[in-house]
């Protein structure tokens, strides 16, 4: 693997510092998961809404991954943008993120992501991010 | 109470919030203050890499930077710490953080009403008139009075916060 692209399951150094890791697969996109703990604490007891933010980043990005080695491309990716929405606060137990690609163009894509934490029918956030793709 | 709570300051407050938590773990730190504005700095380092193939900061940190500096910000323009949760939080990313370089958020709050407070600033590496990013957020005060939240999410009887 050339140096700079990250596999499935190979996430980025700041997402392995925070402490997510690859949970699962599902129909070929990662679940990716974080424990709580004083690393992703915001107010006491609960996920600090940067920590949420960066679990759905990441998830996104493992998704456009996933879905790009799946056609054998395998570009350098820039975030263009991102909006999160804090549907519920994240309590003190694990969280989830899947990513799901709304659009795959040439230059660019748009990733829809979901956390959640019980429950996957009942998202703790959901972010919407534009990639572009060098 | 016989005693009113000391006025929010950020300076102070981040003596004690840095110290633990998502933010202490970042190692964010207070850098300036205004009557409804906060910077903060995130610290290089290593291990908050997004890409291994160039040395920047990751975005997920830039978020959580934008995002306690947003918390801070409406505490300053508020004048009180009342625990607020982000509702919305954009991020445009105008370029990449120059290598091995600390980014720093300012964030103001531009309008509160009783119930809703909302936020906009940017993340620069050194020059303000070159920002890695803009963001723009909505907060919600948490246990407010649903009556009172109800009334001020309605525009037309609306008439903002008058405790500053």
């Amino acid at each position: 693997m050339p140096e700079g692209q990250e596999g499935l399951g190979e996430l980025p150094a700041y997402a392995r510092s925070l402490g997510i890791t690859v949970h699962s697969e599902d129909a070929g996109m990662p679940v990716l998961t974080v424990d709580f703990g004083p690393m992703v604490e915001g107010r006491p007891a609960h996920f600090h809404g940067g920590a949420t933010a960066g679990l759905l980043e990441t998830a996104g990005y493992a998704a456009l991954r996933a879905a790009l080695l799946a056609t054998g491309r395998d570009p350098q990716l820039k975030p263009i943008n991102i909006t999160v929405q804090y549907l519920a606060a994240g309590k003190s137990k694990p969280s989830f993120a899947i990513g799901r690609i709304t659009r795959l163009g040439r230059r660019n894509a748009n990733v829809t992501v979901e956390a959640w934490q019980d429950d996957r029918a009942r998202p703790i956030a959901t972010a919407v991010m534009n990639i572009l793709m060098v | 109470m016989t005693t009113p709570p000391a006025r929010f300051d950020a300076r102070e407050a981040s003596k004690w919030f840095f110290q633990h938590g998502h933010t202490g773990w970042l190692g964010l730190r207070f850098t300036d203050q205004g009557d409804n504005w906060v910077e903060l700095e995130l610290p290089w380092r290593e291990d908050l890499l997004g890409d291994r193939s160039r040395p920047v900061l990751a975005s997920g940190p830039i978020i959580s930077l934008m995002d306690m500096a947003s918390g801070m910000a409406i505490w300053q323009a508020s004048g009180a710490f009342k625990p607020v949760a982000t509702l919305d939080l954009r991020v445009d990313y105008q370029r990449p953080a120059r290598e091995r370089a600390s980014v720093r958020g300012r964030v103001e709050c531009y309008r509160r009403t009783r119930s809703a407070a909302f936020v906009r600033g940017i993340a620069h590496d050194g020059d303000p008139d070159d920002p890695v990013a803009h963001v723009a957020g909505v907060f919600m005060t948490i246990g407010a009075n649903p009556r009172e939240a109800n009334r001020a999410l309605d525009p037309a009887i609306n008439g903002g916060e008058t405790d500053a």
